[in-house]
Protein backbone atom coordinates (compact mmCIF):
# COMPACT_ATOMS: atom_id res chain seq x y z
CA UNK A 1 0.00 0.00 0.00
CA UNK A 2 1.08 3.52 -0.72
CA UNK A 3 1.23 5.97 2.15
CA UNK A 4 1.71 9.66 1.51
CA UNK A 5 3.69 11.54 4.10
CA UNK A 6 3.19 15.08 2.84
CA UNK A 7 1.48 17.65 5.09
CA UNK A 8 -1.56 17.81 2.82
CA UNK A 9 -2.04 14.06 2.99
CA UNK A 10 -1.74 14.09 6.77
CA UNK A 11 -4.30 16.88 7.09
CA UNK A 12 -6.64 14.98 4.76
CA UNK A 13 -6.27 11.82 6.82
CA UNK A 14 -6.88 13.77 10.04
CA UNK A 15 -10.02 15.33 8.53
CA UNK A 16 -11.35 11.91 7.55
CA UNK A 17 -10.70 10.37 10.96
CA UNK A 18 -12.40 13.35 12.59
CA UNK A 19 -15.43 12.69 10.42
CA UNK A 20 -15.47 8.99 11.35
CA UNK A 21 -15.01 9.89 15.00
CA UNK A 22 -17.87 12.39 14.84
CA UNK A 23 -20.18 9.79 13.35
CA UNK A 24 -19.27 7.05 15.83
CA UNK A 25 -19.48 9.51 18.75
CA UNK A 26 -22.98 10.58 17.75
CA UNK A 27 -24.03 6.98 17.27
CA UNK A 28 -22.85 5.97 20.73
CA UNK A 29 -24.29 9.12 22.30
CA UNK A 30 -27.64 8.31 20.72
CA UNK A 31 -27.58 4.76 22.12
CA UNK A 32 -26.25 6.13 25.41
CA UNK A 33 -29.18 8.54 25.67
CA UNK A 34 -31.66 5.67 25.43
CA UNK A 35 -29.81 3.55 28.00
CA UNK A 36 -29.31 6.45 30.44
CA UNK A 37 -32.93 7.51 30.18
CA UNK A 38 -34.16 3.98 30.86
CA UNK A 39 -32.40 4.03 34.27
CA UNK A 40 -33.32 7.61 35.15
CA UNK A 41 -35.70 8.62 37.91
CA UNK A 42 -36.15 12.13 36.56
CA UNK A 43 -34.20 13.63 33.68
CA UNK A 44 -35.18 17.14 32.63
CA UNK A 45 -32.84 19.92 31.62
CA UNK A 46 -29.63 18.46 33.05
CA UNK A 47 -26.67 16.52 31.67
CA UNK A 48 -27.43 13.46 33.74
CA UNK A 49 -30.56 12.32 35.55
CA UNK A 50 -31.16 13.22 39.17
CA UNK A 51 -31.22 9.61 40.35
CA UNK A 52 -31.01 6.05 39.09
CA UNK A 53 -33.57 3.27 39.22
CA UNK A 54 -34.47 0.01 37.50
CA UNK A 55 -38.20 0.25 38.12
CA UNK A 56 -38.92 1.36 34.51
CA UNK A 57 -38.04 -2.13 33.37
CA UNK A 58 -40.73 -3.59 35.62
CA UNK A 59 -43.29 -1.06 34.47
CA UNK A 60 -42.35 -1.46 30.78
CA UNK A 61 -42.58 -5.22 31.15
CA UNK A 62 -46.14 -5.05 32.53
CA UNK A 63 -47.40 -1.99 30.61
CA UNK A 64 -46.42 -3.26 27.19
CA UNK A 65 -46.99 -6.97 27.98
CA UNK A 66 -43.42 -7.57 26.93
CA UNK A 67 -43.55 -11.20 28.05
CA UNK A 68 -46.21 -11.96 25.44
CA UNK A 69 -44.59 -9.75 22.81
CA UNK A 70 -41.20 -11.41 23.28
CA UNK A 71 -42.78 -14.85 23.09
CA UNK A 72 -44.51 -13.96 19.81
CA UNK A 73 -41.28 -12.41 18.51
CA UNK A 74 -39.28 -15.55 19.17
CA UNK A 75 -41.99 -17.79 17.76
CA UNK A 76 -42.14 -15.71 14.56
CA UNK A 77 -38.37 -15.56 14.29
CA UNK A 78 -37.99 -19.28 14.96
CA UNK A 79 -40.55 -20.20 12.30
CA UNK A 80 -39.00 -17.79 9.79
CA UNK A 81 -35.49 -19.13 10.42
CA UNK A 82 -36.56 -22.76 10.09
CA UNK A 83 -38.68 -22.35 6.97
CA UNK A 84 -36.30 -20.00 5.18
CA UNK A 85 -33.48 -22.42 5.97
CA UNK A 86 -35.37 -25.38 4.51
CA UNK A 87 -36.59 -23.58 1.38
CA UNK A 88 -33.45 -21.54 0.91
CA UNK A 89 -30.74 -24.17 1.31
CA UNK A 90 -32.43 -26.69 -0.99
CA UNK A 91 -33.02 -24.08 -3.68
CA UNK A 92 -29.47 -22.78 -3.32
CA UNK A 93 -28.17 -26.33 -3.77
CA UNK A 94 -30.04 -26.72 -7.05
CA UNK A 95 -28.90 -23.30 -8.28
CA UNK A 96 -25.27 -23.93 -7.32
CA UNK A 97 -25.01 -27.40 -8.87
CA UNK A 98 -27.06 -27.28 -12.05
CA UNK A 99 -27.07 -25.16 -15.18
CA UNK A 100 -30.47 -24.99 -16.80
CA UNK A 101 -32.54 -22.79 -19.05
CA UNK A 102 -34.19 -19.96 -17.13
CA UNK A 103 -31.66 -20.01 -14.27
CA UNK A 104 -30.80 -16.34 -14.72
CA UNK A 105 -34.48 -15.45 -14.61
CA UNK A 106 -34.85 -17.46 -11.42
CA UNK A 107 -31.87 -15.71 -9.81
CA UNK A 108 -33.46 -12.38 -10.75
CA UNK A 109 -36.69 -13.54 -9.13
CA UNK A 110 -34.78 -14.18 -5.91
CA UNK A 111 -32.81 -10.95 -6.18
CA UNK A 112 -35.75 -8.59 -6.55
CA UNK A 113 -37.26 -9.01 -3.05
CA UNK A 114 -33.86 -8.02 -1.62
CA UNK A 115 -33.42 -4.98 -3.83
CA UNK A 116 -36.96 -3.62 -3.66
CA UNK A 117 -37.62 -2.00 -0.28
CA UNK A 118 -40.12 -3.87 1.91
CA UNK A 119 -42.60 -1.01 2.08
CA UNK A 120 -42.97 -0.98 -1.73
CA UNK A 121 -43.87 -4.65 -2.08
CA UNK A 122 -45.31 -4.81 1.44
CA UNK A 123 -48.47 -2.88 0.62
CA UNK A 124 -49.61 -5.13 -2.27
CA UNK A 125 -48.50 -8.16 -0.21
CA UNK A 126 -50.53 -6.98 2.79
CA UNK A 127 -53.52 -6.44 0.50
CA UNK A 128 -53.30 -10.02 -0.74
CA UNK A 129 -52.84 -11.35 2.81
CA UNK A 130 -55.87 -9.39 4.05
CA UNK A 131 -57.95 -10.80 1.19
CA UNK A 132 -56.94 -14.35 2.12
CA UNK A 133 -57.54 -13.67 5.81
CA UNK A 134 -53.95 -14.53 6.68
CA UNK A 135 -53.02 -11.01 7.75
CA UNK A 136 -53.32 -10.31 11.44
CA UNK A 137 -52.48 -13.90 12.32
CA UNK A 138 -49.22 -15.44 13.43
CA UNK A 139 -48.71 -17.22 10.11
CA UNK A 140 -49.42 -14.05 8.15
CA UNK A 141 -46.49 -12.37 9.87
CA UNK A 142 -44.27 -15.41 9.27
CA UNK A 143 -45.20 -15.60 5.58
CA UNK A 144 -44.61 -11.87 5.04
CA UNK A 145 -41.20 -12.09 6.70
CA UNK A 146 -40.25 -15.07 4.56
CA UNK A 147 -40.54 -13.05 1.35
CA UNK A 148 -37.13 -11.36 1.73
CA UNK A 149 -35.47 -14.01 3.92
CA UNK A 150 -35.83 -17.03 1.61
CA UNK A 151 -34.01 -15.19 -1.23
CA UNK A 152 -31.47 -13.93 1.30
CA UNK A 153 -30.60 -17.48 2.39
CA UNK A 154 -30.42 -18.60 -1.25
CA UNK A 155 -28.03 -15.85 -2.29
CA UNK A 156 -25.81 -16.29 0.77
CA UNK A 157 -25.69 -20.08 0.37
CA UNK A 158 -24.96 -20.31 -3.39
CA UNK A 159 -21.27 -19.34 -3.11
CA UNK A 160 -20.93 -21.54 -0.02
CA UNK A 161 -22.24 -24.60 -1.84
CA UNK A 162 -20.22 -23.84 -4.96
CA UNK A 163 -16.99 -24.10 -3.00
CA UNK A 164 -17.75 -27.68 -1.88
CA UNK A 165 -16.04 -30.00 -4.36
CA UNK A 166 -18.67 -32.00 -6.33
CA UNK A 167 -16.22 -34.94 -6.33
CA UNK A 168 -16.95 -35.47 -2.64
CA UNK A 169 -20.61 -35.94 -3.45
CA UNK A 170 -19.74 -38.21 -6.39
CA UNK A 171 -17.62 -40.34 -4.06
CA UNK A 172 -20.51 -40.66 -1.60
CA UNK A 173 -22.78 -41.68 -4.46
CA UNK A 174 -20.29 -44.31 -5.59
CA UNK A 175 -20.41 -45.79 -2.09
CA UNK A 176 -24.17 -46.03 -2.35
CA UNK A 177 -25.47 -42.99 -0.49
CA UNK A 178 -28.91 -41.82 -1.59
CA UNK A 179 -29.79 -38.14 -1.79
CA UNK A 180 -31.03 -38.01 1.81
CA UNK A 181 -27.93 -39.73 3.22
CA UNK A 182 -25.76 -37.48 1.05
CA UNK A 183 -27.41 -34.42 2.55
CA UNK A 184 -27.25 -35.58 6.15
CA UNK A 185 -23.79 -37.18 6.25
CA UNK A 186 -21.80 -35.28 3.63
CA UNK A 187 -23.30 -31.91 2.77
CA UNK A 188 -24.68 -30.85 6.13
CA UNK A 189 -21.38 -31.11 8.04
CA UNK A 190 -19.57 -29.25 5.25
CA UNK A 191 -22.21 -26.55 4.88
CA UNK A 192 -23.01 -26.11 8.56
CA UNK A 193 -20.89 -22.96 9.08
CA UNK A 194 -22.51 -21.33 6.07
CA UNK A 195 -26.03 -22.35 7.06
CA UNK A 196 -25.45 -21.16 10.60
CA UNK A 197 -24.18 -17.78 9.38
CA UNK A 198 -27.05 -17.34 6.96
CA UNK A 199 -29.68 -18.30 9.52
CA UNK A 200 -28.20 -16.04 12.21
CA UNK A 201 -28.36 -13.13 9.79
CA UNK A 202 -31.95 -14.06 8.99
CA UNK A 203 -32.66 -14.08 12.72
CA UNK A 204 -31.20 -10.60 13.25
CA UNK A 205 -32.95 -9.24 10.17
CA UNK A 206 -36.31 -10.68 11.22
CA UNK A 207 -36.13 -9.26 14.74
CA UNK A 208 -35.41 -5.84 13.23
CA UNK A 209 -37.80 -6.15 10.26
CA UNK A 210 -40.29 -3.39 10.91
CA UNK A 211 -42.15 -2.62 7.68
CA UNK A 212 -43.49 -6.05 6.71
CA UNK A 213 -44.48 -7.06 10.24
CA UNK A 214 -46.08 -3.67 10.81
CA UNK A 215 -48.19 -3.95 7.66
CA UNK A 216 -49.58 -7.43 8.35
CA UNK A 217 -49.49 -7.85 12.15
CA UNK A 218 -52.62 -7.87 14.27
CA UNK A 219 -52.76 -7.05 17.98
CA UNK A 220 -51.73 -10.57 19.00
CA UNK A 221 -49.07 -11.11 16.35
CA UNK A 222 -46.91 -8.02 16.94
CA UNK A 223 -43.18 -8.43 17.23
CA UNK A 224 -41.07 -6.36 19.58
CA UNK A 225 -40.02 -3.77 17.01
CA UNK A 226 -43.64 -3.07 16.03
CA UNK A 227 -44.66 -2.79 19.68
CA UNK A 228 -41.80 -0.32 20.14
CA UNK A 229 -43.03 1.72 17.17
CA UNK A 230 -46.53 1.96 18.61
CA UNK A 231 -45.11 2.93 22.00
CA UNK A 232 -43.01 5.74 20.49
CA UNK A 233 -45.90 6.77 18.22
CA UNK A 234 -48.18 7.16 21.22
CA UNK A 235 -45.48 8.92 23.26
CA UNK A 236 -47.00 11.02 26.01
CA UNK A 237 -49.33 8.23 27.08
CA UNK A 238 -46.52 6.44 28.91
CA UNK A 239 -43.42 7.72 30.67
CA UNK A 240 -40.49 8.33 28.32
CA UNK A 241 -38.27 6.19 30.53
CA UNK A 242 -40.65 3.27 30.20
CA UNK A 243 -40.44 3.42 26.39
CA UNK A 244 -36.67 3.73 26.65
CA UNK A 245 -36.55 0.64 28.87
CA UNK A 246 -38.45 -1.22 26.18
CA UNK A 247 -36.01 0.11 23.57
CA UNK A 248 -33.11 -1.21 25.65
CA UNK A 249 -34.76 -4.64 25.87
CA UNK A 250 -35.16 -4.55 22.09
CA UNK A 251 -31.51 -3.54 21.63
CA UNK A 252 -30.33 -6.37 23.88
CA UNK A 253 -32.40 -9.02 22.08
CA UNK A 254 -31.02 -7.83 18.73
CA UNK A 255 -27.42 -7.30 19.73
CA UNK A 256 -27.00 -10.66 21.51
CA UNK A 257 -27.71 -12.39 18.22
CA UNK A 258 -25.62 -9.93 16.27
CA UNK A 259 -22.62 -10.64 18.49
CA UNK A 260 -23.11 -14.39 18.02
CA UNK A 261 -23.52 -13.86 14.27
CA UNK A 262 -20.34 -11.79 14.07
CA UNK A 263 -18.32 -14.77 15.30
CA UNK A 264 -19.24 -16.52 12.06
CA UNK A 265 -19.39 -13.73 9.50
CA UNK A 266 -17.54 -10.66 8.46
CA UNK A 267 -19.64 -7.55 9.23
CA UNK A 268 -19.44 -6.34 5.63
CA UNK A 269 -21.21 -9.51 4.52
CA UNK A 270 -24.34 -8.41 6.33
CA UNK A 271 -24.71 -5.71 3.72
CA UNK A 272 -22.81 -6.88 0.71
CA UNK A 273 -23.03 -10.65 0.28
CA UNK A 274 -26.47 -10.61 -1.19
CA UNK A 275 -26.44 -7.08 -2.49
CA UNK A 276 -23.28 -7.37 -4.51
CA UNK A 277 -24.68 -9.87 -6.95
CA UNK A 278 -25.99 -7.40 -9.56
CA UNK A 279 -22.49 -6.02 -10.06
CA UNK A 280 -21.38 -9.12 -11.87
CA UNK B 1 -34.67 -59.48 -30.63
CA UNK B 2 -34.10 -56.92 -33.35
CA UNK B 3 -37.64 -55.77 -33.09
CA UNK B 4 -37.36 -54.98 -29.38
CA UNK B 5 -34.10 -53.06 -29.65
CA UNK B 6 -34.88 -51.08 -32.79
CA UNK B 7 -37.56 -48.75 -31.39
CA UNK B 8 -35.32 -47.60 -28.56
CA UNK B 9 -32.57 -46.78 -31.07
CA UNK B 10 -34.98 -44.72 -33.08
CA UNK B 11 -36.28 -42.99 -29.96
CA UNK B 12 -32.78 -42.18 -28.76
CA UNK B 13 -32.25 -41.29 -25.10
CA UNK B 14 -35.28 -41.24 -22.84
CA UNK B 15 -37.04 -38.04 -21.82
CA UNK B 16 -35.41 -38.25 -18.43
CA UNK B 17 -31.94 -38.46 -19.99
CA UNK B 18 -32.64 -35.62 -22.40
CA UNK B 19 -33.87 -33.41 -19.59
CA UNK B 20 -30.84 -34.32 -17.46
CA UNK B 21 -28.56 -33.28 -20.33
CA UNK B 22 -30.21 -29.86 -20.24
CA UNK B 23 -29.72 -29.67 -16.49
CA UNK B 24 -33.20 -30.74 -15.37
CA UNK B 25 -33.13 -33.66 -12.95
CA UNK B 26 -34.19 -34.44 -9.41
CA UNK B 27 -31.67 -31.99 -7.98
CA UNK B 28 -32.99 -29.16 -10.11
CA UNK B 29 -36.45 -29.82 -8.73
CA UNK B 30 -35.20 -28.75 -5.30
CA UNK B 31 -35.51 -25.17 -6.49
CA UNK B 32 -39.23 -25.55 -7.12
CA UNK B 33 -40.56 -24.91 -3.56
CA UNK B 34 -38.66 -21.65 -3.16
CA UNK B 35 -39.55 -20.55 -6.70
CA UNK B 36 -43.24 -21.28 -6.16
CA UNK B 37 -43.09 -19.43 -2.86
CA UNK B 38 -41.54 -16.36 -4.46
CA UNK B 39 -44.01 -16.45 -7.35
CA UNK B 40 -47.00 -16.69 -5.00
CA UNK B 41 -45.89 -14.13 -2.43
CA UNK B 42 -43.80 -11.69 -4.41
CA UNK B 43 -44.73 -11.74 -8.09
CA UNK B 44 -48.41 -12.47 -7.60
CA UNK B 45 -49.01 -9.66 -5.04
CA UNK B 46 -47.23 -7.22 -7.33
CA UNK B 47 -49.34 -8.26 -10.31
CA UNK B 48 -52.44 -8.26 -8.12
CA UNK B 49 -51.61 -4.78 -6.83
CA UNK B 50 -51.03 -3.49 -10.35
CA UNK B 51 -54.41 -4.80 -11.53
CA UNK B 52 -56.13 -3.65 -8.34
CA UNK B 53 -54.78 -0.14 -8.85
CA UNK B 54 -56.77 0.00 -12.12
CA UNK B 55 -59.96 -1.07 -10.36
CA UNK B 56 -60.73 2.00 -8.23
CA UNK B 57 -63.54 2.25 -5.75
CA UNK B 58 -65.28 4.72 -8.05
CA UNK B 59 -64.66 6.26 -11.46
CA UNK B 60 -62.85 4.97 -14.56
CA UNK B 61 -59.94 2.57 -14.58
CA UNK B 62 -57.36 5.37 -14.36
CA UNK B 63 -59.11 7.41 -11.69
CA UNK B 64 -56.70 6.43 -8.89
CA UNK B 65 -53.81 7.80 -10.89
CA UNK B 66 -55.80 10.86 -11.98
CA UNK B 67 -56.61 11.51 -8.34
CA UNK B 68 -52.98 11.11 -7.28
CA UNK B 69 -51.65 13.53 -9.87
CA UNK B 70 -54.39 16.13 -9.41
CA UNK B 71 -54.33 16.30 -5.60
CA UNK B 72 -51.33 18.31 -4.43
CA UNK B 73 -51.56 16.63 -1.01
CA UNK B 74 -50.76 13.37 -2.82
CA UNK B 75 -48.46 14.28 -5.71
CA UNK B 76 -46.36 16.55 -3.49
CA UNK B 77 -45.21 13.44 -1.62
CA UNK B 78 -43.02 12.46 -4.58
CA UNK B 79 -41.17 15.77 -4.45
CA UNK B 80 -40.89 15.68 -0.66
CA UNK B 81 -39.51 12.15 -0.70
CA UNK B 82 -37.02 12.97 -3.44
CA UNK B 83 -36.01 16.14 -1.57
CA UNK B 84 -35.08 13.88 1.37
CA UNK B 85 -33.71 10.84 -0.41
CA UNK B 86 -31.49 12.43 -3.08
CA UNK B 87 -29.48 14.80 -0.81
CA UNK B 88 -29.09 12.10 1.85
CA UNK B 89 -27.89 9.52 -0.65
CA UNK B 90 -25.44 11.95 -2.25
CA UNK B 91 -24.11 13.04 1.15
CA UNK B 92 -23.70 9.43 2.27
CA UNK B 93 -21.85 8.51 -0.91
CA UNK B 94 -19.62 11.61 -0.82
CA UNK B 95 -18.70 10.82 2.81
CA UNK B 96 -18.33 7.09 2.23
CA UNK B 97 -15.82 7.29 -0.64
CA UNK B 98 -12.88 9.08 1.07
CA UNK B 99 -13.49 7.15 4.30
CA UNK B 100 -13.52 3.83 2.43
CA UNK B 101 -10.23 4.77 0.76
CA UNK B 102 -8.70 5.49 4.16
CA UNK B 103 -10.15 2.43 5.93
CA UNK B 104 -8.88 0.23 3.09
CA UNK B 105 -5.37 0.86 4.43
CA UNK B 106 -6.33 -0.08 8.01
CA UNK B 107 -5.25 -3.38 9.49
CA UNK B 108 -8.03 -3.73 12.03
CA UNK B 109 -11.05 -2.85 9.95
CA UNK B 110 -13.23 -5.24 11.83
CA UNK B 111 -13.85 -3.05 14.87
CA UNK B 112 -15.00 -0.12 12.76
CA UNK B 113 -17.17 -2.23 10.49
CA UNK B 114 -18.73 -3.88 13.55
CA UNK B 115 -19.59 -0.50 15.04
CA UNK B 116 -21.06 0.61 11.73
CA UNK B 117 -23.22 -2.51 11.46
CA UNK B 118 -24.94 -1.51 14.72
CA UNK B 119 -27.37 1.08 13.33
CA UNK B 120 -28.25 -1.18 10.37
CA UNK B 121 -29.02 -4.01 12.78
CA UNK B 122 -30.96 -1.91 15.25
CA UNK B 123 -33.16 -0.56 12.51
CA UNK B 124 -34.92 2.71 11.85
CA UNK B 125 -37.44 2.49 14.69
CA UNK B 126 -34.80 2.36 17.38
CA UNK B 127 -32.69 5.06 15.71
CA UNK B 128 -35.76 7.28 15.53
CA UNK B 129 -36.50 6.67 19.20
CA UNK B 130 -32.90 7.41 20.18
CA UNK B 131 -32.58 10.54 18.07
CA UNK B 132 -35.86 11.88 19.45
CA UNK B 133 -34.10 12.22 22.82
CA UNK B 134 -30.58 12.88 21.63
CA UNK B 135 -31.38 15.66 19.14
CA UNK B 136 -34.22 17.12 21.20
CA UNK B 137 -34.00 20.61 22.73
CA UNK B 138 -32.73 19.14 26.04
CA UNK B 139 -30.66 16.41 24.41
CA UNK B 140 -26.93 15.93 24.66
CA UNK B 141 -26.34 17.20 21.11
CA UNK B 142 -27.83 20.65 21.62
CA UNK B 143 -26.40 20.79 25.14
CA UNK B 144 -22.87 20.16 23.84
CA UNK B 145 -23.18 22.81 21.14
CA UNK B 146 -24.43 25.34 23.70
CA UNK B 147 -21.64 24.49 26.14
CA UNK B 148 -19.07 25.23 23.45
CA UNK B 149 -20.90 28.46 22.71
CA UNK B 150 -21.60 27.53 19.11
CA UNK B 151 -25.29 28.30 19.49
CA UNK B 152 -27.28 30.30 22.03
CA UNK B 153 -30.68 28.71 21.42
CA UNK B 154 -31.21 24.94 21.05
CA UNK B 155 -31.48 24.00 17.37
CA UNK B 156 -34.81 22.53 16.35
CA UNK B 157 -33.74 19.16 15.01
CA UNK B 158 -36.70 16.88 15.65
CA UNK B 159 -40.22 16.82 14.26
CA UNK B 160 -39.00 18.44 11.07
CA UNK B 161 -36.97 17.76 7.92
CA UNK B 162 -33.62 17.58 9.73
CA UNK B 163 -34.71 14.87 12.14
CA UNK B 164 -35.52 12.54 9.27
CA UNK B 165 -32.38 13.63 7.47
CA UNK B 166 -30.25 12.73 10.51
CA UNK B 167 -31.89 9.33 10.92
CA UNK B 168 -31.33 8.57 7.24
CA UNK B 169 -27.65 9.47 7.62
CA UNK B 170 -27.28 7.31 10.75
CA UNK B 171 -28.83 4.23 9.15
CA UNK B 172 -27.90 4.98 5.53
CA UNK B 173 -24.27 5.96 5.86
CA UNK B 174 -23.06 2.59 7.25
CA UNK B 175 -24.93 0.80 4.47
CA UNK B 176 -23.42 3.02 1.77
CA UNK B 177 -19.99 2.84 3.39
CA UNK B 178 -19.85 -0.97 3.70
CA UNK B 179 -20.96 -1.37 0.08
CA UNK B 180 -18.38 1.19 -1.08
CA UNK B 181 -15.68 -0.47 1.00
CA UNK B 182 -16.35 -3.83 -0.62
CA UNK B 183 -16.01 -2.28 -4.08
CA UNK B 184 -12.87 -0.31 -3.18
CA UNK B 185 -11.10 -3.32 -1.68
CA UNK B 186 -12.05 -5.34 -4.77
CA UNK B 187 -9.65 -3.31 -6.96
CA UNK B 188 -6.18 -4.70 -7.41
CA UNK B 189 -3.72 -2.48 -5.44
CA UNK B 190 -1.05 -3.23 -8.08
CA UNK B 191 -2.83 -0.82 -10.41
CA UNK B 192 -2.39 2.02 -7.95
CA UNK B 193 1.22 1.08 -7.34
CA UNK B 194 1.88 1.11 -11.07
CA UNK B 195 0.35 4.59 -11.34
CA UNK B 196 2.40 5.80 -8.36
CA UNK B 197 5.58 4.41 -9.90
CA UNK B 198 4.82 6.43 -12.99
CA UNK B 199 4.60 9.55 -10.84
CA UNK B 200 0.84 10.03 -10.42
CA UNK B 201 -0.18 12.05 -7.38
CA UNK B 202 -2.82 10.80 -4.95
CA UNK B 203 -5.53 12.84 -6.66
CA UNK B 204 -4.43 11.70 -10.12
CA UNK B 205 -4.43 8.07 -8.99
CA UNK B 206 -7.95 8.47 -7.69
CA UNK B 207 -9.22 10.42 -10.69
CA UNK B 208 -7.64 8.38 -13.48
CA UNK B 209 -7.23 4.89 -11.99
CA UNK B 210 -9.77 4.26 -9.27
CA UNK B 211 -12.69 6.44 -10.30
CA UNK B 212 -13.20 4.90 -13.76
CA UNK B 213 -12.96 1.39 -12.30
CA UNK B 214 -15.26 2.18 -9.41
CA UNK B 215 -17.91 4.08 -11.35
CA UNK B 216 -20.12 1.00 -11.96
CA UNK B 217 -19.86 0.08 -8.26
CA UNK B 218 -20.70 3.63 -7.19
CA UNK B 219 -23.70 3.67 -9.52
CA UNK B 220 -25.05 0.49 -7.93
CA UNK B 221 -24.28 1.74 -4.43
CA UNK B 222 -26.13 4.96 -5.22
CA UNK B 223 -29.12 3.02 -6.53
CA UNK B 224 -29.38 0.70 -3.53
CA UNK B 225 -28.89 3.51 -1.00
CA UNK B 226 -31.35 5.73 -2.83
CA UNK B 227 -34.02 3.05 -2.95
CA UNK B 228 -33.62 2.51 0.81
CA UNK B 229 -33.84 6.23 1.56
CA UNK B 230 -36.79 6.71 -0.78
CA UNK B 231 -38.85 4.16 1.12
CA UNK B 232 -38.27 5.85 4.49
CA UNK B 233 -41.25 5.25 6.72
CA UNK B 234 -40.94 4.91 10.52
CA UNK B 235 -38.50 7.75 11.03
CA UNK B 236 -40.54 10.08 8.80
CA UNK B 237 -43.50 9.48 11.11
CA UNK B 238 -41.68 9.50 14.45
CA UNK B 239 -38.92 12.06 13.86
CA UNK B 240 -40.44 14.18 11.14
CA UNK B 241 -43.54 16.20 10.55
CA UNK B 242 -45.71 13.51 8.97
CA UNK B 243 -48.43 16.00 8.05
CA UNK B 244 -46.03 18.58 6.63
CA UNK B 245 -42.54 18.64 5.15
CA UNK B 246 -41.80 14.96 5.69
CA UNK B 247 -45.07 13.54 4.44
CA UNK B 248 -43.25 11.01 2.27
CA UNK B 249 -44.89 8.78 -0.30
CA UNK B 250 -44.88 5.69 1.95
CA UNK B 251 -46.99 7.60 4.50
CA UNK B 252 -49.50 8.43 1.76
CA UNK B 253 -49.63 4.75 0.74
CA UNK B 254 -50.00 3.61 4.34
CA UNK B 255 -52.79 6.10 5.06
CA UNK B 256 -54.68 5.08 1.92
CA UNK B 257 -54.49 1.42 2.93
CA UNK B 258 -54.97 1.46 6.69
CA UNK B 259 -56.79 4.72 7.43
CA UNK B 260 -59.07 5.01 4.39
CA UNK B 261 -59.16 1.23 3.74
CA UNK B 262 -58.86 2.02 0.02
CA UNK B 263 -56.54 -0.81 -1.01
CA UNK B 264 -56.96 0.09 -4.65
CA UNK B 265 -55.62 3.61 -4.08
CA UNK B 266 -52.87 2.26 -1.80
CA UNK B 267 -51.78 -0.15 -4.53
CA UNK B 268 -51.74 2.70 -7.03
CA UNK B 269 -49.49 4.75 -4.71
CA UNK B 270 -47.23 1.73 -4.13
CA UNK B 271 -46.95 1.27 -7.90
CA UNK B 272 -46.10 4.96 -8.36
CA UNK B 273 -43.49 4.62 -5.59
CA UNK B 274 -41.98 1.60 -7.31
CA UNK B 275 -42.06 3.38 -10.65
CA UNK B 276 -40.23 6.48 -9.35
CA UNK B 277 -37.56 4.25 -7.78
CA UNK B 278 -37.22 2.33 -11.03
CA UNK B 279 -37.00 5.55 -13.07
CA UNK B 280 -34.15 6.93 -10.92
CA UNK B 281 -32.31 3.60 -10.93
CA UNK B 282 -32.61 3.27 -14.70
CA UNK B 283 -31.46 6.89 -15.17
CA UNK B 284 -28.41 6.33 -12.96
CA UNK B 285 -27.46 3.02 -14.54
CA UNK B 286 -27.92 4.49 -18.04
CA UNK B 287 -25.79 7.55 -17.28
CA UNK B 288 -23.05 5.25 -15.97
CA UNK B 289 -22.06 4.76 -19.60
CA UNK B 290 -21.27 8.48 -19.93
CA UNK B 291 -18.38 8.23 -17.48
CA UNK B 292 -16.41 5.28 -18.68
CA UNK B 293 -16.69 2.64 -21.31
CA UNK B 294 -14.62 -0.50 -21.30
CA UNK B 295 -13.70 -3.38 -19.05
CA UNK B 296 -13.95 -2.47 -15.39
CA UNK B 297 -14.24 -5.86 -13.77
CA UNK B 298 -11.06 -7.15 -15.40
CA UNK B 299 -9.06 -5.32 -12.76
CA UNK B 300 -10.63 -7.06 -9.83
CA UNK B 301 -7.94 -8.92 -7.98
Amino acid sequence: MIRDTTLGAKLWAAAIWTLVGFFVLNLFAMIGTVVTSSFATRWLGTWLPIGWTTRWYDSAWSEFQLGDVLLVTFQVVGAVVLISGLLGVTAAYALARREFAGKRLLVLLFLLPLLIPPITFGIPLATVLYRTGLAGTFWGVVVANLVPTVPFVILVMIPFIEQVDPKIEAAARVFGANTFKLFVHVLMPLLLPGILAALLLVLVRTIAMFELTFLVAGPTSQTLVVALYYAVFAAGVRAVQSIDAMAVIYMVTTLVWLIIALRFVNPTQIVTRAKQQPAH
Amino acid sequence: MHQTVAPSIIQGPSLRQRLAARGFDAVTLLVVPAAVFSLCLFVYPFAFGLILSFEPKSGGWLSNYVRFFSDSFLYDTIGKTLWLAVPVTLLNLVLAVPIAFRVRLMRHQRLLTTILVLPITLGTVLVAEGLLNYLGPQGWFNRTLMTFGLISQPLKLVHNYWGVFASLVITGFPFTFLLTLSYVTGIDPALEQAAATLGASAWQRFRHVYLPLLMPGFAITFCLSFVQAFSVFPSAVLLGAPAGPTRVISIAAYQAAFEEYDYSMASAIAMIMGFVQLAIVVAVLASRGLFYRGPASGAKG
